[in-house]
């Protein structure tokens, strides 16, 4: 009895997942490369099914880091949440390029109260004041997510390319600010700082509702979590990392357990003509 | 007198399945290499070349998703769902079932019966479309003339979402 509760609770616990990733939650800037006097980027933050195409949610913007050409953290000089996102402006007032990220951790809880089934979503710092202290069976599993773009005034440097050494981040080989087509660009994976070798990440250009065609790829990480992208066009790019990989499992076989800690990334690339 | 009729009749009945000209389709769904995969959602239809009437041949999505959950994706086949889609209360006896996984899948479709029923002649365009969630969307259109004068082969082919889409005709 004990056992066919979880197994149902694992059960459901995925299905909401597999309804969540069905969206995809992005971070699109209004360019890579910004130049000029006086140059300033535009950040959309969304969740939606096509890429880049409003139509679900805003992202709220709690867990919003930048990081300046030299390292230092800086605010958004205004942002703005409304139906279906969130926005932000950002004066470059350093010439180099900044990492903008988005970080966030979210609890996925179910639990037994009276007798009856409850579950809940939410910040892992709600949590527990949340859920009552008399809940049964409690089922938790954290997810944690990192949203990033990087953007570049002037001339671009690497100072934010490195590692920050938590959860589950990409870091680029190439400059992420200056990716052409008909120029691969490598990039590693990293959980908790060290490299992940054999996940498969997605790359995902946007604009399909414009094309029809998705045109995406799927590459796996060689032994030094490293991959590189050939980019098959002109677009903005955004590429997904999950860990544990989703399993497939078979129509009609038990889903196996889910696990207590899960990882998501999501980095959006422009990618322009030669 | 009375038995000859009979016969007759039994003779028609037999004779006449092969009579009934056939529309057959080979959809071929390729197996895509994407991080996240979803079975495509297909609609199949006949349009008249005057763009004017439609006939609803198959309508393939997720029929297991709770409180029809499925049909929310349905308006993602964005040319069908033009095309008469919205209009329609899913499921539909003869046109709509369940995804199917990447392969090769044939329908058949007879003269007389649903959803073909009595099509009139002209030339027509059998349109497939292919939509997936977190995925593309595609279009592949076959001319055909009805009612066939000769048994015939024709074809065409998708990009990405859809392969091989083969139309064979029966008189």
């Amino acid at each position: 009895m004990h056992s066919l509760t979880r197994s149902f609770l694992a059960v459901a616990l995925l299905a909401s997942v597999s309804v969540a990733h069905a969206h995809r939650t992005w971070l699109l800037p209004s360019a890579a490369q910004v130049d000029g006097k006086d140059p300033w980027v535009t950040v959309d933050a969304a969740v939606s099914e096509d890429l880049f195409e409003l139509g679900a949610n805003a992202l709220k913007l709690d867990g919003l880091s930048i990081t300046d050409p030299d390292g230092g953290a800086v605010q958004p000089n205004q942002t703005f949440t409304g139906k279906y996102r969130s926005s932000l402006d950002l004066k470059l007032a350093k010439s180099g390029t900044y990492r903008i990220s988005l970080v966030s951790e979210t609890a996925m809880a179910s639990y037994k109260l009276n007798g009856e089934m409850k579950r809940w979503r939410g910040n892992v710092a709600d949590l527990k004041k949340e859920i009552p202290a008399e809940a049964e069976e409690l089922a938790v599993s954290t997810t944690f997510g990192r949203l990033e773009t990087f953007v570049t005034a002037g001339k671009p440097n690497a100072t934010v390319l490195k590692p920050v050494g938590s959860g589950l981040e990409l870091i680029p080989l190439d400059h992420p600010s200056e990716f052409l087509v008909g120029q691969p660009a490598r990039f590693r994976l990293l959980l908790d700082g060290k490299p992940l070798p054999g996940l498969t990440v997605a790359v995902v250009p946007g604009g399909v509702k414009y094309r029809g065609v998705l045109k995406e790829t799927a590459l796996t990480t060689d032994a030094k979590g490293e991959f590189t992208v050939n980019w098959p066009m002109p677009q903005m790019y955004w590429i997904n990392a999950g860990y544990p990989a989703r399993v497939t499992v078979p129509e009609g076989q038990p889903r196996p357990p889910m696990p207590a800690k899960r990882y998501n990334y999501s980095g959006t690339f422009e990618v322009l003509p030669q | 007198m009375q038995k000859r009729k009979l016969l007759l009749a039994a003779v028609l009945a037999s004779a006449l399945p092969a009579l009934a000209a056939e529309l057959s389709v080979k959809i071929d769904i390729p197996q895509l290499a994407v991080a996240e995969y979803h079975r495509p959602y297909i609609a199949m239809w006949l349009e008249k070349a005057d763009g004017g009437q439609v006939t609803q041949l198959a309508v393939w999505y997720d029929q297991k998703k709770k409180d029809n959950g499925g049909t929310k994706w349905l308006k993602d086949m964005r040319q069908w769902w033009r095309k008469g889609g919205r209009d329609l209360e899913v499921p539909l006896d003869a046109v709509t079932s369940a995804t199917r996984a990447p392969g090769l899948h044939s329908l058949n479709f007879v003269a007389g019966k649903a959803p073909l029923g009595q099509l009139a002649a002209g030339e027509y365009t059998l349109f497939v479309e292919a939509s997936r969630e977190a995925g593309g969307r595609e279009v592949v259109r076959v001319p055909l003339s009805w009612p066939p004068k000769e048994a015939r082969s024709t074809g065409s082919k998708g990009q990405e979402e859809l392969g091989n889409v083969t139309v064979q005709l029966k008189p």
